[in-house]
Protein backbone atom coordinates (compact mmCIF):
# COMPACT_ATOMS: atom_id res chain seq x y z
CA UNK A 1 0.00 0.00 0.00
CA UNK A 2 2.67 2.77 -0.96
CA UNK A 3 2.04 5.97 -1.26
CA UNK A 4 0.00 6.89 2.30
CA UNK A 5 1.09 9.92 3.88
CA UNK A 6 3.56 8.63 6.65
CA UNK A 7 5.34 10.06 9.81
CA UNK A 8 8.04 11.97 9.46
CA UNK A 9 11.04 12.20 11.46
CA UNK A 10 12.79 13.83 13.29
CA UNK A 11 9.94 13.48 15.53
CA UNK A 12 11.23 12.60 19.50
CA UNK A 13 7.91 12.06 21.19
CA UNK A 14 6.38 9.18 18.53
CA UNK A 15 9.55 7.93 16.55
CA UNK A 16 9.96 4.88 19.59
CA UNK A 17 6.32 4.31 18.50
CA UNK A 18 6.94 3.58 15.15
CA UNK A 19 10.66 2.40 15.33
CA UNK A 20 8.82 -0.64 17.77
CA UNK A 21 6.16 -1.30 14.84
CA UNK A 22 8.85 -2.33 12.61
CA UNK A 23 8.88 -5.80 15.07
CA UNK A 24 5.05 -5.69 14.86
CA UNK A 25 5.15 -4.69 18.59
CA UNK A 26 2.14 -2.48 19.45
CA UNK A 27 3.37 -0.09 22.23
CA UNK A 28 1.85 2.17 24.43
CA UNK A 29 3.40 4.11 27.84
CA UNK A 30 2.12 4.04 31.98
CA UNK A 31 3.35 6.60 33.84
CA UNK A 32 4.88 6.29 37.47
CA UNK A 33 1.61 6.85 38.77
CA UNK A 34 0.24 4.31 36.62
CA UNK A 35 -1.77 6.40 34.16
CA UNK A 36 -2.04 5.21 30.85
CA UNK A 37 -0.50 7.13 28.04
CA UNK A 38 -1.52 7.09 24.10
CA UNK A 39 0.16 8.43 21.87
CA UNK A 40 3.50 8.50 23.14
CA UNK A 41 5.02 11.24 25.32
CA UNK A 42 7.82 12.21 27.44
CA UNK A 43 5.33 13.54 29.85
CA UNK A 44 2.31 12.08 31.29
CA UNK A 45 -0.67 14.05 30.21
CA UNK A 46 -2.69 13.49 33.35
CA UNK A 47 -0.14 14.32 36.21
CA UNK A 48 2.45 15.67 34.37
CA UNK A 49 5.02 12.33 35.62
CA UNK A 50 8.03 12.84 33.06
CA UNK A 51 8.57 8.68 34.54
CA UNK A 52 7.57 6.96 31.68
CA UNK A 53 7.59 2.84 30.96
CA UNK A 54 6.97 1.54 27.23
CA UNK A 55 4.68 -1.16 27.64
CA UNK A 56 3.57 -3.89 24.95
CA UNK A 57 -0.40 -4.44 24.02
CA UNK A 58 -1.79 -7.86 22.84
CA UNK A 59 -3.38 -6.09 20.66
CA UNK A 60 -7.01 -7.17 20.98
CA UNK A 61 -9.74 -4.49 21.87
CA UNK A 62 -12.95 -3.43 20.69
CA UNK A 63 -13.73 -0.93 17.64
CA UNK A 64 -15.06 2.32 20.00
CA UNK A 65 -16.79 3.98 16.60
CA UNK A 66 -16.09 4.04 12.90
CA UNK A 67 -16.76 5.54 9.61
CA UNK A 68 -16.42 4.54 5.83
CA UNK A 69 -14.78 6.77 3.66
CA UNK A 70 -16.22 6.76 0.32
CA UNK A 71 -14.44 9.97 -1.02
CA UNK A 72 -10.76 10.50 -0.46
CA UNK A 73 -8.75 12.52 -3.39
CA UNK A 74 -5.75 11.74 -1.96
CA UNK A 75 -4.28 9.03 -4.25
CA UNK A 76 -3.49 6.34 -1.98
CA UNK A 77 -6.75 6.58 -0.84
CA UNK A 78 -8.43 6.54 -3.73
CA UNK A 79 -6.80 3.57 -5.10
CA UNK A 80 -8.41 1.85 -1.90
CA UNK A 81 -12.21 1.86 -2.29
CA UNK A 82 -14.16 2.28 0.58
CA UNK A 83 -12.13 1.77 3.94
CA UNK A 84 -13.23 2.10 7.25
CA UNK A 85 -11.59 4.80 9.81
CA UNK A 86 -11.55 3.54 13.25
CA UNK A 87 -11.23 4.33 16.90
CA UNK A 88 -10.18 0.98 18.75
CA UNK A 89 -10.45 0.72 22.18
CA UNK A 90 -7.70 -1.70 23.37
CA UNK A 91 -8.05 -4.17 26.37
CA UNK A 92 -5.20 -2.37 28.15
CA UNK A 93 -7.04 0.94 28.30
CA UNK A 94 -6.07 3.22 25.48
CA UNK A 95 -7.67 4.07 22.47
CA UNK A 96 -6.13 4.50 19.05
CA UNK A 97 -6.94 5.93 15.88
CA UNK A 98 -6.88 2.98 13.27
CA UNK A 99 -8.37 1.18 9.52
CA UNK A 100 -10.29 -1.66 10.00
CA UNK A 101 -8.96 -4.31 7.74
CA UNK A 102 -9.97 -7.93 6.69
CA UNK A 103 -13.72 -6.94 5.79
CA UNK A 104 -14.88 -7.75 2.27
CA UNK A 105 -17.23 -5.25 2.36
CA UNK A 106 -17.17 -2.29 5.14
CA UNK A 107 -19.70 -0.75 4.69
CA UNK A 108 -22.31 -3.86 5.72
CA UNK A 109 -19.41 -5.75 7.67
CA UNK A 110 -18.02 -2.63 10.11
CA UNK A 111 -19.44 -2.82 13.84
CA UNK A 112 -18.85 -0.70 16.87
CA UNK A 113 -18.57 -3.70 19.86
CA UNK A 114 -16.94 -6.00 17.20
CA UNK A 115 -14.13 -7.34 18.93
CA UNK A 116 -11.27 -6.85 16.69
CA UNK A 117 -7.08 -7.90 16.52
CA UNK A 118 -4.36 -6.31 15.12
CA UNK A 119 -3.19 -7.07 11.45
CA UNK A 120 0.17 -4.68 10.47
CA UNK A 121 0.76 -3.93 7.18
CA UNK A 122 3.79 -2.99 6.59
CA UNK A 123 5.39 -0.12 4.14
CA UNK A 124 8.07 0.44 2.30
CA UNK A 125 10.74 1.75 4.43
CA UNK A 126 10.42 -0.62 7.40
CA UNK A 127 7.60 0.83 9.54
CA UNK A 128 4.44 -1.02 10.15
CA UNK A 129 1.11 0.14 9.76
CA UNK A 130 -1.21 -1.24 13.03
CA UNK A 131 -4.79 -2.11 11.46
CA UNK A 132 -7.37 -4.02 13.45
CA UNK A 133 -9.75 -7.32 11.94
CA UNK A 134 -11.63 -9.00 13.54
CA UNK A 135 -10.59 -11.23 16.04
CA UNK B 1 -31.97 40.28 33.58
CA UNK B 2 -31.27 42.66 36.46
CA UNK B 3 -27.68 40.75 37.11
CA UNK B 4 -26.63 40.86 33.70
CA UNK B 5 -23.40 42.92 32.46
CA UNK B 6 -23.40 44.97 29.70
CA UNK B 7 -19.30 45.42 29.25
CA UNK B 8 -19.46 45.38 25.37
CA UNK B 9 -21.93 45.68 22.17
CA UNK B 10 -21.74 44.39 18.79
CA UNK B 11 -22.39 47.59 16.84
CA UNK B 12 -21.06 46.94 13.35
CA UNK B 13 -21.57 43.72 11.15
CA UNK B 14 -20.92 42.89 7.60
CA UNK B 15 -21.14 40.04 5.90
CA UNK B 16 -18.93 39.52 2.69
CA UNK B 17 -21.30 38.98 0.12
CA UNK B 18 -20.04 36.54 -2.95
CA UNK B 19 -18.98 33.08 -1.97
CA UNK B 20 -16.75 33.34 -5.44
CA UNK B 21 -14.11 35.41 -5.43
CA UNK B 22 -11.78 34.45 -7.68
CA UNK B 23 -8.72 37.43 -7.93
CA UNK B 24 -9.45 38.88 -4.88
CA UNK B 25 -7.27 37.72 -1.93
CA UNK B 26 -8.50 37.21 2.08
CA UNK B 27 -6.56 40.17 2.72
CA UNK B 28 -8.44 42.35 0.80
CA UNK B 29 -11.65 40.32 1.97
CA UNK B 30 -10.60 41.72 5.55
CA UNK B 31 -10.25 44.93 4.96
CA UNK B 32 -13.75 45.80 2.51
CA UNK B 33 -15.22 44.01 5.40
CA UNK B 34 -14.15 46.19 8.13
CA UNK B 35 -14.21 49.38 6.33
CA UNK B 36 -18.37 48.60 5.26
CA UNK B 37 -18.68 47.26 8.77
CA UNK B 38 -17.58 50.37 10.27
CA UNK B 39 -19.57 52.29 8.07
CA UNK B 40 -23.06 49.98 9.67
CA UNK B 41 -21.91 51.28 13.03
CA UNK B 42 -21.30 54.98 12.14
CA UNK B 43 -17.47 54.63 13.00
CA UNK B 44 -14.42 55.72 11.43
CA UNK B 45 -11.50 53.66 10.13
CA UNK B 46 -9.30 55.67 12.86
CA UNK B 47 -11.37 54.54 15.60
CA UNK B 48 -10.25 51.50 15.75
CA UNK B 49 -7.79 50.33 18.95
CA UNK B 50 -8.35 46.87 19.13
CA UNK B 51 -8.00 44.43 16.78
CA UNK B 52 -8.65 40.15 16.63
CA UNK B 53 -7.25 38.25 13.91
CA UNK B 54 -7.75 34.41 13.54
CA UNK B 55 -4.10 34.74 11.23
CA UNK B 56 -5.99 34.07 8.30
CA UNK B 57 -4.92 36.51 6.10
CA UNK B 58 -1.90 35.28 4.23
CA UNK B 59 1.26 35.23 6.67
CA UNK B 60 0.11 38.25 8.44
CA UNK B 61 -1.37 38.37 12.01
CA UNK B 62 -1.26 40.68 14.64
CA UNK B 63 1.77 43.28 13.08
CA UNK B 64 1.38 42.33 9.83
CA UNK B 65 -2.38 42.53 9.57
CA UNK B 66 -2.08 46.31 11.64
CA UNK B 67 0.62 47.64 9.22
CA UNK B 68 -1.74 46.20 6.21
CA UNK B 69 -5.18 47.91 7.63
CA UNK B 70 -3.17 50.54 8.66
CA UNK B 71 -4.13 50.24 12.26
CA UNK B 72 -1.90 51.16 15.87
CA UNK B 73 -3.94 49.12 18.00
CA UNK B 74 -3.91 49.13 21.91
CA UNK B 75 -4.83 46.12 22.04
CA UNK B 76 -3.95 42.82 19.68
CA UNK B 77 -5.26 39.22 20.35
CA UNK B 78 -4.17 36.31 17.25
CA UNK B 79 -6.35 33.39 18.85
CA UNK B 80 -6.71 30.91 16.18
CA UNK B 81 -9.09 27.80 16.80
CA UNK B 82 -10.59 27.20 14.11
CA UNK B 83 -13.69 28.00 13.20
CA UNK B 84 -14.67 28.78 16.81
CA UNK B 85 -12.09 31.80 16.42
CA UNK B 86 -14.44 34.74 16.74
CA UNK B 87 -16.49 33.40 19.58
CA UNK B 88 -13.16 33.41 21.35
CA UNK B 89 -12.33 37.32 19.80
CA UNK B 90 -15.99 38.36 21.16
CA UNK B 91 -15.39 37.11 24.29
CA UNK B 92 -11.96 38.85 24.91
CA UNK B 93 -12.76 41.98 23.20
CA UNK B 94 -15.79 42.11 25.67
CA UNK B 95 -13.22 41.16 28.38
CA UNK B 96 -10.88 44.03 26.96
CA UNK B 97 -13.54 46.50 26.90
CA UNK B 98 -14.50 45.98 30.00
CA UNK B 99 -11.00 46.34 31.73
CA UNK B 100 -10.73 49.49 29.57
CA UNK B 101 -8.16 48.47 27.34
CA UNK B 102 -9.62 49.43 24.12
CA UNK B 103 -12.98 51.09 23.18
CA UNK B 104 -13.76 50.06 19.26
CA UNK B 105 -12.66 46.30 18.69
CA UNK B 106 -12.73 44.96 14.83
CA UNK B 107 -12.68 41.00 14.13
CA UNK B 108 -12.15 40.14 10.60
CA UNK B 109 -11.92 37.35 8.32
CA UNK B 110 -11.46 36.36 4.92
CA UNK B 111 -10.77 33.11 2.47
CA UNK B 112 -10.69 32.09 -0.93
CA UNK B 113 -11.03 28.10 0.37
CA UNK B 114 -13.04 27.88 -3.01
CA UNK B 115 -11.38 29.62 -5.43
CA UNK B 116 -8.09 27.86 -3.91
CA UNK B 117 -9.72 24.13 -4.52
CA UNK B 118 -9.26 23.56 -1.11
CA UNK B 119 -9.79 19.96 -0.33
CA UNK B 120 -11.20 20.93 3.34
CA UNK B 121 -13.21 17.79 3.36
CA UNK B 122 -12.37 14.92 1.32
CA UNK B 123 -8.04 15.18 1.45
CA UNK B 124 -5.17 13.91 2.58
CA UNK B 125 -4.10 11.24 5.17
CA UNK B 126 -5.18 12.93 8.29
CA UNK B 127 -8.00 15.39 8.14
CA UNK B 128 -7.90 18.87 6.96
CA UNK B 129 -4.93 19.33 8.88
CA UNK B 130 -2.89 17.29 7.16
CA UNK B 131 -0.20 19.85 5.82
CA UNK B 132 3.10 18.10 3.96
CA UNK B 133 5.43 20.72 5.61
CA UNK B 134 5.82 19.54 8.72
CA UNK B 135 5.55 16.97 11.04
CA UNK B 136 4.38 16.94 14.57
CA UNK B 137 3.42 13.84 17.46
CA UNK B 138 -0.52 14.47 16.04
CA UNK B 139 0.36 14.16 12.65
CA UNK B 140 2.14 11.26 13.05
CA UNK B 141 -0.42 9.25 14.60
CA UNK B 142 -3.29 10.26 12.70
CA UNK B 143 -1.84 10.97 8.95
CA UNK B 144 -1.31 7.32 7.52
CA UNK B 145 -5.02 6.73 8.09
CA UNK B 146 -6.79 8.49 5.57
CA UNK B 147 -9.39 9.77 8.01
CA UNK B 148 -10.62 12.70 5.84
CA UNK B 149 -12.16 15.76 7.86
CA UNK B 150 -16.02 14.31 7.07
CA UNK B 151 -15.11 10.95 8.09
CA UNK B 152 -13.79 12.03 11.73
CA UNK B 153 -17.21 13.90 12.23
CA UNK B 154 -18.85 10.73 10.53
CA UNK B 155 -17.20 8.37 13.82
CA UNK B 156 -19.12 11.09 15.87
CA UNK B 157 -21.94 10.37 14.11
CA UNK B 158 -22.12 6.36 14.12
CA UNK B 159 -21.27 6.19 17.68
CA UNK B 160 -23.96 8.97 18.43
CA UNK B 161 -26.19 6.50 16.89
CA UNK B 162 -25.02 3.32 18.26
CA UNK B 163 -25.37 5.38 21.86
CA UNK B 164 -28.38 6.76 21.66
CA UNK B 165 -30.43 5.30 18.55
CA UNK B 166 -30.25 8.39 16.43
CA UNK B 167 -31.18 8.02 13.04
CA UNK B 168 -30.05 10.18 9.54
CA UNK B 169 -33.58 11.17 9.13
CA UNK B 170 -33.56 12.91 12.25
CA UNK B 171 -29.91 14.17 11.41
CA UNK B 172 -31.89 15.30 8.03
CA UNK B 173 -34.03 17.69 9.31
CA UNK B 174 -31.31 20.10 10.33
CA UNK B 175 -30.10 20.44 6.75
CA UNK B 176 -33.83 20.68 5.69
CA UNK B 177 -34.37 23.67 7.89
CA UNK B 178 -31.19 25.74 7.25
CA UNK B 179 -31.80 25.11 3.42
CA UNK B 180 -35.53 26.20 3.80
CA UNK B 181 -33.64 29.71 5.55
CA UNK B 182 -31.26 29.49 2.63
CA UNK B 183 -33.90 29.54 0.30
CA UNK B 184 -35.23 33.11 2.09
CA UNK B 185 -31.12 34.35 1.57
CA UNK B 186 -30.77 35.79 -1.24
CA UNK B 187 -26.92 35.80 -0.96
CA UNK B 188 -27.41 32.40 -0.35
CA UNK B 189 -29.12 31.66 -3.19
CA UNK B 190 -26.52 33.20 -5.42
CA UNK B 191 -23.44 31.05 -3.31
CA UNK B 192 -25.72 27.82 -4.19
CA UNK B 193 -25.89 28.74 -7.69
CA UNK B 194 -22.12 30.01 -8.05
CA UNK B 195 -21.15 27.23 -6.37
CA UNK B 196 -22.93 25.09 -8.99
CA UNK B 197 -25.22 22.93 -6.33
CA UNK B 198 -27.81 20.76 -7.64
CA UNK B 199 -30.81 21.63 -6.99
CA UNK B 200 -31.45 25.13 -5.41
CA UNK B 201 -34.48 24.63 -3.65
CA UNK B 202 -36.32 23.53 -0.50
CA UNK B 203 -34.78 19.83 0.35
CA UNK B 204 -36.84 16.85 1.98
CA UNK B 205 -35.61 14.85 4.62
CA UNK B 206 -35.71 11.68 1.62
CA UNK B 207 -33.63 14.25 -0.38
CA UNK B 208 -30.76 14.25 2.13
CA UNK B 209 -31.27 10.41 2.36
CA UNK B 210 -31.27 10.15 -1.22
CA UNK B 211 -28.04 12.05 -1.90
CA UNK B 212 -24.28 10.41 -1.91
CA UNK B 213 -22.59 9.03 0.81
CA UNK B 214 -19.39 10.81 1.65
CA UNK B 215 -18.42 9.15 4.56
CA UNK B 216 -20.77 6.90 6.48
CA UNK B 217 -23.25 7.99 8.10
CA UNK B 218 -23.07 11.28 6.76
CA UNK B 219 -24.90 11.98 3.04
CA UNK B 220 -23.60 15.18 0.63
CA UNK B 221 -26.37 17.08 1.78
CA UNK B 222 -25.21 16.86 5.72
CA UNK B 223 -21.83 18.23 5.01
CA UNK B 224 -21.31 22.27 4.47
CA UNK B 225 -20.26 24.01 0.81
CA UNK B 226 -16.40 25.23 0.61
CA UNK B 227 -17.18 28.69 -0.29
CA UNK B 228 -15.01 32.06 -0.60
CA UNK B 229 -16.49 34.62 1.28
CA UNK B 230 -15.25 36.58 4.67
CA UNK B 231 -16.87 39.66 7.44
CA UNK B 232 -16.20 41.75 9.94
CA UNK B 233 -17.51 42.22 13.73
CA UNK B 234 -17.00 45.73 15.20
CA UNK B 235 -17.37 45.39 19.06
CA UNK B 236 -17.58 48.53 21.31
CA UNK B 237 -17.70 50.26 24.85
CA UNK B 238 -21.22 51.26 26.17
CA UNK B 239 -20.12 54.94 25.41
CA UNK B 240 -19.03 54.23 22.09
CA UNK B 241 -22.10 51.82 21.46
CA UNK B 242 -24.78 54.76 22.26
CA UNK B 243 -23.50 56.80 19.66
CA UNK B 244 -23.81 54.34 16.98
CA UNK B 245 -26.20 54.39 13.89
CA UNK B 246 -27.64 50.98 15.12
CA UNK B 247 -28.88 49.60 18.00
CA UNK B 248 -26.13 47.73 20.00
CA UNK B 249 -26.17 44.46 20.87
CA UNK B 250 -24.76 43.01 23.97
CA UNK B 251 -22.96 40.57 24.87
CA UNK B 252 -23.92 39.32 27.82
CA UNK B 253 -21.80 35.63 28.11
CA UNK B 254 -18.99 33.58 27.37
CA UNK B 255 -17.23 30.66 27.67
CA UNK B 256 -14.39 28.54 25.85
CA UNK B 257 -13.57 24.83 26.14
CA UNK B 258 -10.96 22.93 24.33
CA UNK B 259 -12.04 18.91 24.15
CA UNK B 260 -9.71 15.91 22.86
CA UNK B 261 -10.04 12.31 21.96
CA UNK B 262 -8.70 10.59 25.30
CA UNK B 263 -8.37 7.17 26.79
CA UNK B 264 -12.39 5.98 27.19
CA UNK B 265 -13.93 9.55 26.41
CA UNK B 266 -16.79 9.84 24.54
CA UNK B 267 -17.25 11.39 21.62
CA UNK B 268 -20.39 12.55 21.28
CA UNK B 269 -20.02 14.92 23.79
CA UNK B 270 -18.30 18.34 22.31
CA UNK B 271 -16.25 21.41 24.19
CA UNK B 272 -19.80 23.03 24.29
CA UNK B 273 -20.50 21.06 27.40
CA UNK B 274 -17.72 23.15 29.19
CA UNK B 275 -18.55 26.67 27.44
CA UNK B 276 -22.26 26.70 27.76
CA UNK B 277 -23.23 26.34 31.51
CA UNK B 278 -20.43 29.93 32.32
CA UNK B 279 -22.00 31.68 29.10
CA UNK B 280 -25.51 30.85 30.17
CA UNK B 281 -24.77 31.41 34.20
CA UNK B 282 -22.89 34.86 33.10
CA UNK B 283 -25.71 36.22 31.21
CA UNK B 284 -28.06 34.88 34.09
CA UNK B 285 -30.62 33.07 31.59
CA UNK B 286 -31.54 29.47 30.67
CA UNK B 287 -31.40 27.52 27.17
CA UNK B 288 -34.89 27.58 27.17
CA UNK B 289 -34.85 31.00 26.84
CA UNK B 290 -32.95 31.41 23.88
CA UNK B 291 -34.74 33.07 20.59
CA UNK B 292 -31.95 32.64 17.82
CA UNK B 293 -29.58 29.15 18.22
CA UNK B 294 -26.44 29.69 15.80
CA UNK B 295 -24.75 26.68 15.75
CA UNK B 296 -21.92 25.77 13.72
CA UNK B 297 -23.27 23.24 11.04
CA UNK B 298 -20.28 22.35 9.43
CA UNK B 299 -21.96 19.40 9.73
CA UNK B 300 -25.58 17.94 10.92
CA UNK B 301 -24.67 16.08 13.43
CA UNK B 302 -22.25 19.14 14.48
CA UNK B 303 -25.35 20.92 15.13
CA UNK B 304 -27.23 18.20 16.98
CA UNK B 305 -24.70 17.13 19.66
CA UNK B 306 -24.06 20.82 20.45
CA UNK B 307 -27.64 21.08 20.81
CA UNK B 308 -27.61 18.86 23.41
CA UNK B 309 -24.03 19.74 24.64
CA UNK B 310 -25.41 23.25 25.08
CA UNK B 311 -28.79 22.35 27.32
CA UNK B 312 -31.53 22.48 24.87
CA UNK B 313 -32.37 19.24 25.48
CA UNK B 314 -31.17 16.08 27.27
CA UNK B 315 -27.73 14.03 25.84
CA UNK B 316 -28.45 11.58 23.53
CA UNK B 317 -32.28 13.24 22.62
CA UNK B 318 -31.14 15.57 20.21
CA UNK B 319 -32.32 13.32 17.27
CA UNK B 320 -35.89 13.74 18.55
CA UNK B 321 -35.44 17.65 19.35
CA UNK B 322 -34.44 18.82 16.15
CA UNK B 323 -37.19 16.52 14.10
CA UNK B 324 -40.76 17.82 12.65
CA UNK B 325 -40.45 21.70 11.83
CA UNK B 326 -38.99 22.84 15.00
CA UNK B 327 -36.02 24.81 13.79
CA UNK B 328 -37.73 26.73 11.16
CA UNK B 329 -37.74 30.13 11.56
CA UNK B 330 -41.33 30.00 11.29
CA UNK B 331 -41.35 27.19 14.42
CA UNK B 332 -43.64 27.75 17.66
CA UNK B 333 -40.83 26.49 19.56
CA UNK B 334 -37.74 28.08 20.56
CA UNK B 335 -34.47 27.99 19.42
CA UNK B 336 -34.99 28.10 15.68
CA UNK B 337 -31.56 27.31 13.58
CA UNK B 338 -29.26 29.37 11.58
CA UNK B 339 -31.59 31.79 9.88
CA UNK B 340 -29.08 33.10 7.20
CA UNK B 341 -29.02 29.65 5.95
CA UNK B 342 -26.01 28.51 7.47
CA UNK B 343 -22.86 26.81 6.48
CA UNK B 344 -25.07 24.07 4.98
CA UNK B 345 -26.64 26.23 2.41
CA UNK B 346 -25.20 29.73 2.99
CA UNK B 347 -21.56 30.25 3.68
CA UNK B 348 -18.43 28.11 4.83
CA UNK B 349 -15.41 29.31 3.52
CA UNK B 350 -13.21 27.28 6.21
CA UNK B 351 -14.72 29.28 9.75
CA UNK B 352 -17.44 29.92 10.16
CA UNK B 353 -17.47 31.31 13.16
CA UNK B 354 -18.11 34.79 12.39
CA UNK B 355 -20.81 34.63 10.20
CA UNK B 356 -22.51 33.14 13.66
CA UNK B 357 -22.11 36.85 15.29
CA UNK B 358 -23.54 38.74 12.11
CA UNK B 359 -26.44 36.56 11.71
CA UNK B 360 -27.22 36.62 15.57
CA UNK B 361 -26.92 40.50 15.35
CA UNK B 362 -28.90 40.54 12.30
CA UNK B 363 -31.95 38.96 14.64
CA UNK B 364 -31.37 40.46 17.32
CA UNK B 365 -31.26 44.20 15.07
CA UNK B 366 -34.98 42.90 13.31
CA UNK B 367 -32.46 42.66 9.82
CA UNK B 368 -32.59 39.02 9.18
CA UNK B 369 -33.84 37.77 5.71
CA UNK B 370 -35.65 34.98 8.14
CA UNK B 371 -36.63 37.52 10.87
CA UNK B 372 -38.28 36.06 14.18
CA UNK B 373 -40.47 38.17 15.41
CA UNK B 374 -39.64 39.84 18.84
CA UNK B 375 -36.04 38.02 18.88
CA UNK B 376 -34.37 38.90 22.24
CA UNK B 377 -31.82 36.37 22.92
CA UNK B 378 -29.47 34.46 20.88
CA UNK B 379 -26.63 32.17 21.36
CA UNK B 380 -23.68 32.18 18.96
CA UNK B 381 -21.71 28.65 19.40
CA UNK B 382 -18.63 28.06 17.06
CA UNK B 383 -16.42 25.00 16.40
CA UNK B 384 -12.77 24.59 15.86
CA UNK B 385 -10.78 21.53 15.09
CA UNK B 386 -12.00 18.01 14.09
CA UNK B 387 -14.95 16.89 16.67
CA UNK B 388 -13.90 13.27 17.14
CA UNK B 389 -10.13 14.33 17.36
CA UNK B 390 -9.55 17.95 18.89
CA UNK B 391 -11.21 20.75 18.57
CA UNK B 392 -12.53 23.64 20.52
CA UNK B 393 -16.22 25.48 21.53
CA UNK B 394 -16.67 28.81 21.80
CA UNK B 395 -20.63 29.85 22.79
CA UNK B 396 -21.23 33.88 23.18
CA UNK B 397 -24.94 34.97 24.44
CA UNK B 398 -26.36 37.89 22.87
CA UNK B 399 -28.98 40.09 23.84
CA UNK B 400 -31.42 42.80 22.20
CA UNK B 401 -30.92 46.27 23.77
Amino acid sequence: MAGRPLPRFPEPDTQAFWDATKEHKLTYQVCAKGHIVFFARAHCPTCGSREMTVKESKGEGTVYSYSVVRLNRHPAFAALGPYAVAYVDLDEGFRVLTNLAGLADPVNEAKIGARVKVRWEDQEGGLSLPMFAPA
Amino acid sequence: MVSQKRDAAIVGIYEYPKRKAPGVTALQIKAECAARALEDAGLSWGDVDGLYDAQDGAGSAGLGLAEYFGFKPNVIDTTQVGGSSYEFHAAHARRDIAAGKCKVALLTYGSTAHSDARRIGTGGGGGGGYSPGSSSPLSNMTDPWGMTLISNYGMVASRHMYQYGTTSEQLAHISVATRAHAMRNPEAVQAMKDLEFVGINEITVQDVLSSRMVADPLHLLECCMVSDGGGAVVIASPEVARNCKKKPVWIIGSGEATRYSENGSDITISAAAQSGPPAFGEAGITPAEIDIAMIYDSFTITVLVMLEDLGFCKKGEGGAFVGGERLHYKSPLKPVLNTDGGGLSSNHPGMRGIFLLLEAARQLRGESTSQVEGAKLAVAHGNGGMLATSHTGGTIILARD
